[in-house]
């Protein structure tokens, strides 16, 4: 920290050209030949920081942290989650879960149960890590280990990401832009190159093509979701990733699937979909706040799945024959 | 008891995020109080007294409601004292972007939203960059990869808060914040306390009620808007 104060203004910004978004951030301009970054700061009057509402020391205190954080994201990979141990707690009426739960890296889980089970609940406990502190007494663990409480408010290391029906884009960007920015927030260097693939993956899943010119609030519900998917594999640090209700979106979620499990995520998701829920390894049945029981799916299951898609097919099929105009009288 | 000052814009989820932590608290059998600073009307307090819990109300009128917070927050301290509450949340409007009711030593939260846009959280002000905790409401309704960009943009503008998610509809993150609600520390009296950051000067003759325009009408602290040339 010390050494970054007395380095040259022009040499800090071309070996750390990150530092200049920073400052702008809070309204200074790094403009100033000659000058070390200190006797800059130094120099600028006192109500000049009463204006911009932080004073020296926290403004230093940011730029560390700013640092720190550049620096983890460009240096040390994240700590390579590779499976989570969900260790039951109690149901709603406190009766004993006797679960404990091995998930790991490439495999589909599916949850099922009525409105109100803790799907949900479940999902949550996973994300904060829950160590026997949240409603259902669940323990959390990662690689067989406590994790470390401070991880639960990392950024660069969150644990889960969530996809669901609800989500849109509300960002004013295009496309390319877009990723491009998700890409610069994780300090990634080639960015070009994912832009180009992960517009490519969503175009595989997403029924009608767009480009990376299509502003993200202008994407149908099946190409945004197909966005979120396919963004969420490729620059996404989070191991997990949580779908809640994908069923509607409109995309194709065989392809998503294997997309993100391709991509080595733990991937959970809470549905009522029975294809869904089959293609999954396994499926948690949940009831009263607790995990009842744990189906591993089985091959006469996995022969049924199939037969399901021809069905799912056909009924594909009958749609694209009513939208066309055409009647439907076979019997 | 535990004073806890909650800022942020407005509608960003302070209310909907503290019903839900409020509903834990109670869980836990603590008696919790809200306080709200408002400018012009408010109907928080109706929200507050619907989960049981004593609510007083504080409008401001003409002045910013962040001045008028720290000439009556003491006061407010008092009431929660002779109710014997465990837990005294102070929501305030976050109204001018440069005010803040964060005080040395008491637990301050900031709540924004996913749907402020990416520039936002450099254009909040004391009230977000000297939080200890920075919550994050409405991340059921945008994408991922929106949520993590704004999650880096808050850590760009606060490096040391605790940035945490929670929905203000569904409760989620709630119980989390909850029990770093119940790590705060106890804040016995406010007397000789300090602001974390000082609120702006505002004492030009505008302040004071002026409403014609002009040179001739400006008194007291002025400051000029500095224009630059241009092209045309
Ligand atoms: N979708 C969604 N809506 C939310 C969330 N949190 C709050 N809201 C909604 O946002 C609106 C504003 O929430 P409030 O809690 O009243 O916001 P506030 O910050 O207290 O507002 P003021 O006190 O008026 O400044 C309400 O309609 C809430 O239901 C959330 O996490 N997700
Ligand atoms: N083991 C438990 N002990 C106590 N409370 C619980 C437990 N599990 C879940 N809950 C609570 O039950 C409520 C409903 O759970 P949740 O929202 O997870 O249901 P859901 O299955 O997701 O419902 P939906 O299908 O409607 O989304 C929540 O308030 C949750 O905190
Ligand atoms: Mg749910
Ligand atoms: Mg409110
Ligand atoms: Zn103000
Ligand atoms: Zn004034």
């Amino acid at each position: 920290m010390m050494t970054i104060l007395e380095k040259q203004i022009e040499v800090l910004k071309s070996e750390v050209p990150q530092v200049t978004d920073f400052f702008s951030d809070y309204g200074i301009i790094l403009d100033d030949g000659g000058f070390t970054l200190g006797e800059y700061l130094e120099q600028l009057p006192e109500d000049f920081y009463e204006d911009i509402g932080i004073d020296q020391v926290t403004l230093l205190e940011n730029l560390d942290g700013f640092l720190n954080q550049l620096n983890l994201l460009q240096n040390t990979e994240a700590p390579k989650v590779s499976e989570i141990t969900i260790i039951g707690g109690h149901d709603k009426t406190g009766n004993p879960e006797h679960v404990e739960l091995k998930l790991i890296r490439g495999s589909v889980t599916s949850i099922v149960g009525p409105t109100g089970s803790g799907k949900s609940r479940l999902l949550a406990d996973i994300e904060w890590m829950a160590q026997n502190d949240t409603p259902t007494g669940r323990i959390i663990r990662v690689n067989g280990k406590k994790p470390d409480p401070e991880l639960r408010f990392s950024l660069e290391y969150k644990l889960v990401a969530q996809l669901s029906q609800n989500m849109n884009f509300v960002m004013d960007t295009k496309v390319a832009e877009f990723i491009a920015m998700h890409a610069e927030s994780r300090m990634i260097e080639n960015a070009e190159a994912i832009v180009v693939d992960i517009i490519a993956q969503a175009n595989l899943l997403a029924g009608e093509s767009f480009t990376g010119q299509t502003p993200v609030t202008a994407l149908s519900g099946g190409q945004s979701r197909a966005l979120m998917i396919a963004d969420t594999a490729f620059l996404s640090t989070s191991p997990v990733v949580l779908i809640d209700e994908i069923e509607n979106a409109g995309i194709d979620r065989k392809k998503a699937l294997s997309l993100l499990v391709k991509k080595e995520k733990i991937v959970l998701m809470a549905t009522h979909d029975p294809i869904l829920a089959l293609m999954a390894e396994q499926r948690l049945i949940i009831k009263n706040g607790g995990i009842h029981k744990i189906i591993t799916t089985t091959a006469k299951e996995k022969e049924n799945l199939a037969r399901l898609e021809e069905l799912d097919n056909k009924l594909m099929s009958l749609r694209t024959r009513l939208r066309s105009g055409e009647l439907i009288e076979e019997s | 008891m535990k004073l806890i000052t909650i800022s942020g814009p407005p509608s960003s989820g302070k209310t909907a995020v503290l019903s839900n932590v409020i509903k834990s608290l109670k869980a836990f059998g603590l008696h919790a109080g809200a306080v709200k600073y408002d400018c012009l009307a408010t109907e928080d307090d109706a929200v507050f007294r619907a989960l049981g819990i004593p609510v007083q109300t504080g409008l401001s009128g003409n002045l910013c409601p962040d001045h008028y917070f720290v000439s009556n927050i003491e006061e407010c301290l008092k009431w929660g004292f002779s109710l014997n509450l465990d837990v005294l949340v102070s929501e305030s409007a976050g109204l001018c972007n440069r005010c803040s009711p964060h005080i040395k030593g008491v637990l301050a939260v900031c709540v924004i939203d996913n749907l402020m846009g990416v520039a936002t959280p450099k254009k909040i002000g004391p009230m977000l960059k000297f939080a200890d905790i920075v919550v994050i409401t409405k991340g059921d309704i945008v994408s991922q990869a929106e949520r993590e960009v704004f999650a880096f943009q808050v850590r760009r503008a606060n490096a040391k808060a605790k940035i945490m998610h929670v929905n203000g509809i569904t409760g989620q993150g709630a119980s989390e914040l909850t029990s770093l609600f119940l790590n705060a520390p106890d804040t016995p009296k406010l007397d000789g306390e300090i602001l974390r950051f000082s609120m702006p000067a505002a004492l030009c003759s505008y302040c004071l009620g002026e409403t014609r325009i002009g040179m001739e009408h400006q008194l007291g602290n002025i400051k000029r808007i500095k224009l630059k040339q241009e092209q045309l």
